[in-house]
């Protein structure tokens, strides 16, 4: 076994890549199923009101129609902690675009006929859905997502900010950004006499077997979840309303049923980016050394539940300044729910703060990187306690050398090349590295080979194989001798894909698992495994109650070249580049899709994302790709991303921090300081359109 | 979705009498705009009569050095041939500004100039619009219209024609060829596609069951060097926020000829002859061009958050006529 070349670290393509690009591999509405109905929802075309009459003479005199589920007839629910998933059981109406009827037939086409016939009235009152920073209903939340404080102070920012002799005092805000994976919310769901089967496509198949449970008042056992393959979820693939819809249409017409979400009815159900109001306050002395930061944050809710969006959690950890203060407010509006998307707080947060300090190096006429490097603490400055491991001055370091960063001329503007143009800018990046409790249980069978199972979810993020890889390693043999299954209620629970904490906490488990079996092997069985094979299960409860005190976080620094076309404002990025610090890599393949795949993301919000609110109809006037920009290949020129070898032993036994958040953290920053830096022009509020930089001819 | 039963015509003249006959009939091209329209309820039609089998798929050089360029060509395949990339270049470019490579294979010349407005509020059915409902009202006005019109407005609607290919064809006095129930017809593009006035849900100038049959490109020789630049937020796959398709004659220095239009600025494309005519024998200088856009855009009417259409296409203007100046003056230094 000495021999044996670790699998851990290297670049596997995924295990599950030849299924998908052959077609092979089925997602959540592709299992044959037979007898299956389809189900469309109808979304409100009101804001706020109460429904008075539902007619669904048409829809119902339609061929093929089954049956319309609305409050008056659906089967009962008990609520389950989140209002958005008890569907149809009450006339009154949050927000447009909230479900309030299902048409269920025999075919997709019928039953989507039929949901444009169902007629519904409405009595209705005035709304209100704009965010401003002076609305009269902004309050202070008892806490932010998840459970960190509202509001933070430590020293005496007012008095530490008065006296410094520099200060930078910006606001700046972001608008409405969906996540748009590219499989919709999809269900095929079977009631089996009292027990229910689902394929369903989600972040955390246990999570919604007890969601299901609770709202049908089933033991969870009953409940079986299959969520083999996901096409994407960048956080709104958490427990959303379509598998509930597609489980009460599957009772009420006692058939199996498919239900798959429209990109546009997406807009309005499954929760995107609250727009947010930043206002940064940063004092200092003439080198740029921090004395006192302000960060207050403005984000929004629905009427139907509060989701206080993270936002100033992001400087917290930082950067030194020995007075600071964040505050967060919220504002409850007759809007769709907000919800989580890749790097909930700390990405809008990181756009205001990475600018800031932008604007702060300029006004000191200290280079960037050097301004960050200038501001580093010894200990965590909110928490005082040390970190696990701190690289991001490691990373700006290589992050300059690699993208050629030394002798920059800081003056805006004076860069061309042709028509257009040309600048740099960088940001800094930090995002939590977390571990949740997961079980997972391992097999060895008397043939040399090893099965583990767990709960786990992969959501096209390569999760499968990165915990593969682990098992191999752990186990001590090949991987092409481990058999790993993931995706099912069946296997022994795990936490949800989110948070950036799947291979931390779920290669805990599969860790420990493989180690048990191993010591099963060789201490029970005397190095070999018996006819019947060997079976252990373990969870990481103790262990993870266990962990010392730290703070834990990965890193970054991202670097930006953009062109400006001065004729149109036009903005493209030539190139991106980050450098990360976040524990052991365990596949430089998937690692880097993922890396690269939050930087694009990001850079799609410097420049293009934004949920454009109507507020006389109350309801977002884009909802579909061809209006709601996600960038494309032809975006970006060079896009790299590079990690330090980092080897942190206070994270997990995997040693690994995440990767699937920090790329999207400071991407946005990095991209308005080299427009900045390009035409002179300040961006601070997103996304960065021709039309922001049209009239500032240089 | 509503169900549509489907024909395919045996010839023009059984196309075009099957559409007339049948009130809720539509023309089935490329698809690549209708069946969105039909997925989203916007259209509704109860027969499809897919005119893509008819042979109006070929380019032909007519003898005075014109193209004719049958409605049902893909835009790919008018794209990529080389007569259009050496006649007329602003042709081809226009194309490839245009969708995406998937859906340039699948469109065709007649529906991409038949394409209905990209407007927010025209594409969805819970929200008013004159277009799609003859006095529902506009919801766009005071909504969310960054992408629309700032020329040739009504109260009645402000949406824009998304074609990039009709905004060159404009620039080139293009004749469009349509069969009608009473016969063929010759309609200039600039004609054919109307201005929104108080009847937005008329778009074209043809009576009902017109079919678009082939498109004329009169012969213009120093459009040999001509092009279409088109500004948009996303680098591919988006539509035009501002673009112009230009080309220019010049003798020595002084434009002795030029044509000039404007894409998504109006419900059709805007054809620039105020600016045209402010050119002719001016010197060809970005003082000249910048003046001439100025000229033209003095009627520009933006609405609250489209006001940038109007820098925006004067400044493509001025670099647009610059650099076709340039090339002009490389191709003549050019000595093989």
């Amino acid at each position: 076994m000495g021999t044996l070349t670790r699998a851990v670290g290297q670049a596997h393509a995924r295990l599950d890549g030849p299924d998908k690009v052959r077609g092979a591999a089925r997602y959540s509405v592709e299992y044959p199923v037979e007898n299956v109905a389809y189900a469309w929802p109808v979304p409100s075309t009101v804001v706020k009101g109460r429904i008075t009459r539902v007619d669904t003479r048409a829809a119902l005199a339609e061929p093929g129609v089954l049956a319309v589920l609305s409050y008056e007839n659906a089967p009962r629910l008990t609520p389950a902690g989140d209002p958005e998933l008890f569907v149809l059981q009450e006339p009154a109406v949050a927000y447009r675009g909230q479900i309030v009827a299902l048409a269920v037939a025999g075919s997709l086409e019928a039953a989507r006929e039929a949901a444009g016939l169902v007629r519904l009235e409405y009595d209705t009152w005035p709304h209100d859905t704009v965010l401003t920073e002076n609305h009269p209903g902004l309050y202070q939340p008892s806490h932010v997502n998840p459970s960190l404080p509202t509001d933070t102070e430590i020293g005496n920012f007012d008095a530490g900010y008065a006296a410094a002799p520099v200060r930078v005092d910006a606001t700046y805000r972001t608008p409405a950004e969906h996540n748009n994976p590219m499989e919709p919310h999809a269900s095929t769901v079977q009631w089996q006499g009292d027990r229910l089967v689902v394929h369903d496509a989600n972040q955390g198949p246990g999570q919604v077997q007890a969601g299901l449970a609770t709202l049908f008042g089933l033991p969870p056992e009953r409940v079986r979840v299959i969520t083999e393959h996901v096409g994407g979820g960048f956080g709104c693939k958490t427990m959303r309303c379509c598998v509930v819809l597609a489980a009460l249409a599957a009772r009420h017409v006692d058939r199996p049923v498919r239900l798959a979400l429209t990109r546009q009815q997406m807009f309005g159900v499954v929760g995107y980016r609250t727009p947010t109001i930043q206002r940064i306050r940063l004092g200092a002395d003439p080198t740029g050394r921090l004395t006192a930061s302000c960060h207050d944050a403005i984000s929004q809710s629905s009427m139907l539940k509060e989701f206080a969006e993270q936002t100033a959690v992001y400087g917290r950890p930082l950067y030194a300044a020995p007075h600071r203060r964040t505050t967060h407010r919220l504002a409850r509006l007759d809007v769709p729910s907000p919800a989580w998307m890749r790097a909930p707080g700390q990405c809008p947060g990181s756009f205001a703060v990475e600018s800031a300090m932008d604007e702060l190096a300029v006004t000191c006429g200290v280079d960037p990187v050097e301004l960050r490097i200038r501001n580093e603490p010894a200990t965590d400055p909110e928490e005082g306690t040390p970190y696990s491991s701190r690289n991001l001055v490691a990373c700006l370091r290589e992050g300059a050398h690699r993208f050629g960063w030394a002798d920059r001329d800081r003056t805006p503007a004076v860069r061309r090349a042709g028509r257009c143009l040309l600048g740099t800018g960088v940001a800094g990046s930090i995002y939590p590295a977390r571990s949740l409790v997961s079980s997972a249980s391992a097999y060895a069978g008397p043939d040399g080979a090893f099965l583990v199972q767990i709960n786990a979810v992969d959501i096209g993020t390569g999760a499968r194989t990165a915990l593969w890889q682990i098992a191999a390693d752990e186990l001590g043999v090949p991987p092409d001798r481990v058999m790993i299954r993931v995706g099912d209620t069946g296997l022994p629970e795990a936490s949800l894909a989110g948070g950036s904490t799947g291979t931390a906490s779920w290669g805990w488990a599969v860790a420990k698992v493989c180690r048990e079996i191993r010591v099963q092997i060789d201490d029970v069985h005397g190095g070999s495994v018996p006819a019947g094979g060997v079976h252990a299960q373990v969870d990481t409860t103790a262990d993870i109650q266990a962990q010392q005190t730290f703070s834990r976080y990965a890193f970054g620094a991202q670097f930006a070249e953009v062109r400006v076309d001065v004729d149109t404002g036009e903005v493209r990025v030539d190139r991106l580049l980050g450098v990360f610090a976040a524990g052991r890599i365990v596949n430089a393949l998937t690692a880097r899709s993922q890396l690269i795949g939050g930087m694009t993301m990001g850079m799609s919000m410097a420049l293009l994302e934004e949920g454009l609110w109507d507020p006389r109809s109350g309801d977002w006037a884009n909802h579909d790709l061809a209006t709601y920009h996600v960038a494309g290949c032809a975006d970006i020129e060079q896009i790299e991303a590079y990690w330090l070898d980092e080897d942190d032993p206070h994270l997990n036994p995997a040693g690994v921090k995440g990767i699937g958040e920090i790329g999207i953290v400071g991407t946005a920053a990095a991209i308005t300081n080299a427009v900045y830096h390009a035409t002179g022009v300040r961006v601070r509020d997103l996304p960065v359109r021709l039309d922001r930089l049209l009239g500032h001819r240089a | 979705m509503r169900a549509f039963r489907y024909h395919r015509p045996r010839d023009i003249a059984e196309a075009v009498a099957v559409v007339a006959a049948e009130p809720d009939a539509t023309y089935l091209g490329g698809g690549t705009n209708l069946v969105d329209l039909m997925k989203l309820g916007v259209a509704r039609p109860g027969l499809l009569v897919d005119v893509t089998r008819l042979p109006l798929d070929t380019i032909g050089t007519l003898p005075d050095g014109g193209l004719r360029i049958g409605a049902t060509v893909r835009n790919s395949d008018l794209a990529a041939d080389l007569t259009v990339r050496r006649d007329f270049p602003m042709l081809a470019r226009a194309l490839l500004a245009g969708a995406s490579g998937q859906l340039r294979n699948m469109a065709t010349v007649g529906g991409n100039l038949l394409q209905r407005t990209r407007c927010l509020y025209f594409q969805d059915v819970t929200k008013p619009c004159n277009k799609r409902e003859p006095g529902a009202g506009c919801a766009a006005r005071e909504g969310q219209h960054r992408d629309l019109a700032i020329l040739g407005t009504s109260d009645a609607c402000v949406a824009t024609h998304p074609s990039d290919l009709a905004v060159a064809l404009a620039a080139l006095d293009a004749v469009v060829e349509v069969q009608e129930p009473a016969g063929p017809r010759d309609i200039p593009l600039a004609e054919l596609l109307r201005l929104p006035g108080d009847e937005p849900d008329r778009e074209t100038t043809m009576v009902r069951g017109g079919l678009v049959t082939a498109v004329r490109v009169p012969p213009l020789p120093y459009a040999r060097v001509s092009t279409y630049r088109k500004a948009r937020d996303r680098a591919s796959f988006a539509f035009a926020a501002g673009s112009v398709a230009a080309a220019v004659g010049l003798d020595d220095g002084t434009v002795r000829d030029v044509r000039l239009a404007f894409g998504a600025v109006a419900h059709r494309p805007w054809r620039a002859y105020v600016a045209e005519d402010a050119l002719r024998g001016q010197p060809a200088t970005p003082e000249s061009f910048g003046r001439a856009a100025d000229a033209e855009l003095a009627a520009a009417q933006p609405l609250r958050d489209n006001g940038f259409k109007v820098p925006l296409v004067r400044n493509l203007t001025v670099a647009t006529l610059t650099d076709l100046v340039d090339s002009h003056r490389r191709a003549a230094a050019w000595v093989p």
